[in-house]
């Protein structure tokens, strides 16, 4: 699909900020973009705004202006950004409205995240047992994946210093110190075999976009960026899930098997077609599996392809270039909205001291969460 | 001798020599699901039955909780520094995989597609001391 164009993006640095709130630094991230599309809020017709702790994302508006837009807020767990990035695309397709935003934000507390099963539709026993946590369902995920296809524990240590080294060179990135192979394997083992600096962390920031109808995007800029799909789905029976104490021996793909595949099929495009990639790496082990998952490469190969530096930002499948959750942590409603934003610098040859070399056009950015939904998003030029 | 419970009614039998796992089956097309619940997540059928599930069945992925779960919803209120790390993992059994805690030292040695079998374990305790039970299973001791 041609119809909707990418004309500004912006983000509030992801990280620690004691005294700023997480609508403030929505605020700061929709100026961003606004900027960067040339245009005002009073703008905006329409937006969509995302969330997992704040109630009320639409309060941003206290700090842009009260214009009276209609004003959306989506929540649907890790995929919360790809949520109101396609609510925000379809809206443009009804036809309505020129133009609009996605707007993501959150500020969590440190340490994996802590809720009431009951609420996941899984009962209580499964919290009161020390079950109820997403990074042991990533390990025991990557145990099996790793037993199935020869997988070693250095290539998820592979995985983990090259989204720290790219952390590194973005300014707006959380963890933005290098760590060595060694380093990330020596670290404690938090869920076998996962160990500290394997792990992405929750934290705090936001992000934000500006799209239009395709056909007027040339008023606002002359390097629009189309978003040729964008794509939420959720687990079928079969899938082996996060916060799911039963799987069917008889197996289905995962969500993000079946987002990838409806993704290509409404971009007309194929893995082989993707220049720069952003995966959610919620650990090491996901961004290993989300590269067979998402159609970049057969099970098992990510072994040779990391021995390689085939993902490097210099490689010929650039994954996480701006250092992906490891590196940025993840502030749920803003970090697929932190993905598009870099596949936008990406493709318009600004994303500094990380560009991908020659001349990339086609981008492509997945997310996965609890409790079984997956995201995504293509771009291109 | 210290009092006991169940983590949660009806959720494996108890006490019993031999206890099971209750899943519930689908009157329509038999699917069978965990824990039991009363509508079927295969076809969307609200008619179920209460079943049983086999003893045994082969480790098929593990790992270890080696950080405290946050309290709530985790029932254990030990101090961080006395918690005691364990293995969580999915059995397959013939009738599917069910998640579960593993029973025995938590650096026991764990292989996928090693036999396991169902025991019960007190896991956390009550503020009166009551000890709090669940489902785990041990690897079975190969002869």
């Amino acid at each position: 699909m041609d119809n909707v164009a990418i004309i500004g993006v912006g983000r509030h640095p992801f990280g620690r900020f004691p005294g700023v709130s997480a609508i403030e630094m929505a605020a700061k991230a929709v100026r961003l973009a606004l900027q960067d599309a040339g245009i005002t809020w009073k703008d905006v017709q329409f937006a969509f705004g995302g969330s997992y702790e704040v109630d009320n994302p639409d309060a941003v508006v206290n700090f842009l202006g009260l214009t009276g837009l209609p004003f959306t807020d989506v929540y649907n767990g890790c995929a919360t950004a790809a949520s109101a990035l396609t609510q925000a695309a379809n809206t443009l397709r009804l036809g309505e409205y020129d133009l609009g935003m996605a707007i993501g934000m959150d500020k969590h507390l440190p340490g994996a995240f802590a809720a009431d099963p009951v609420q996941y539709g899984v009962p209580s026993w499964y919290g009161e047992t020390g079950l109820f946590l997403t990074p042991k369902f990533f390990a025991m995920k990557i145990q099996r994946y790793m037993h199935d296809f020869d997988i070693s524990p250095r290539t998820l240590a592979r995985v983990a210093a090259k989204n720290y080294r790219n952390g590194a060179l973005n300014p707006d990135a959380f963890r933005r110190q290098t760590l060595s192979e060694e380093q990330i394997l020596e670290s404690p083992m938090v869920n076998d075999p996962l160990t500290q600096y394997m792990f992405c962390s929750p934290d705090e920031g936001a992000a934000a976009v500006v799209l239009c109808r395709a056909e007027i995007a040339h008023r606002f800029t002359s390097t629009p960026v189309y978003l040729k799909a964008s794509v939420v789905r959720t687990r079928r029976l079969g899938a082996f899930e996060v916060h799911s104490p039963w799987l069917p021996l008889e197996r289905a793909d995962a969500p993000t098997v079946d987002a990838s595949r409806a993704a290509y099929a409404m971009a007309g495009l194929g893995p082989e077609d993707v220049d720069v990639v952003q995966l959610q790496d919620t650990d090491a082990g996901a961004e290993v599996i989300h590269m067979a998952e998402n159609g970049f490469c057969k099970d098992g190969e990510q072994e040779a392809l990391l021995a390689g530096g085939a993902t490097e930002i210099g490689g010929s499948l650039p994954i996480n270039t701006d250092g992906g959750l490891i590196a940025n942590g993840e502030p749920i409603g803003a970090s697929g909205l932190r993905q598009v934003h870099e596949l936008v610098l990406q493709l318009r040859g600004t994303a500094g001291d990380r560009q991908v070399p020659g001349t990339p056009r086609v981008g492509y950015s997945q997310l996965y969460g609890a409790p079984g939904t997956a995201g995504v998003a293509i771009v291109s030029t | 001798m210290t009092a006991q419970r169940c983590v949660a009614e009806g959720l494996f039998e108890w006490p019993s020599p031999e206890p099971r796992v209750q899943a519930s089956r689908c009157d329509r097309c038999a699917f069978i699901t965990f824990p039991a619940q009363d509508a079927c997540p295969s076809c969307g059928g609200d008619a179920v039955t209460p079943t049983l599930l086999s003893r045994t069945g082969t480790l098929w992925t593990w790992t270890r909780q080696r950080f405290q779960p946050k309290n709530p919803p985790y029932l254990g209120r030990e101090p961080a520094a006395e918690f005691v790390p364990y293995g969580v993992g999915f059995i397959e059994l013939p009738e599917g995989r069910i998640e579960a805690r593993l029973a025995g030292d938590v650096d026991q040695e764990l292989r996928i597609g090693m036999p396991m079998e169902l025991t019960v374990v007190p896991f956390a305790s009550d503020e009166d001391g009551t000890e709090v039970l669940t489902y785990a299973f041990r690897p079975v001791a190969e002869s």
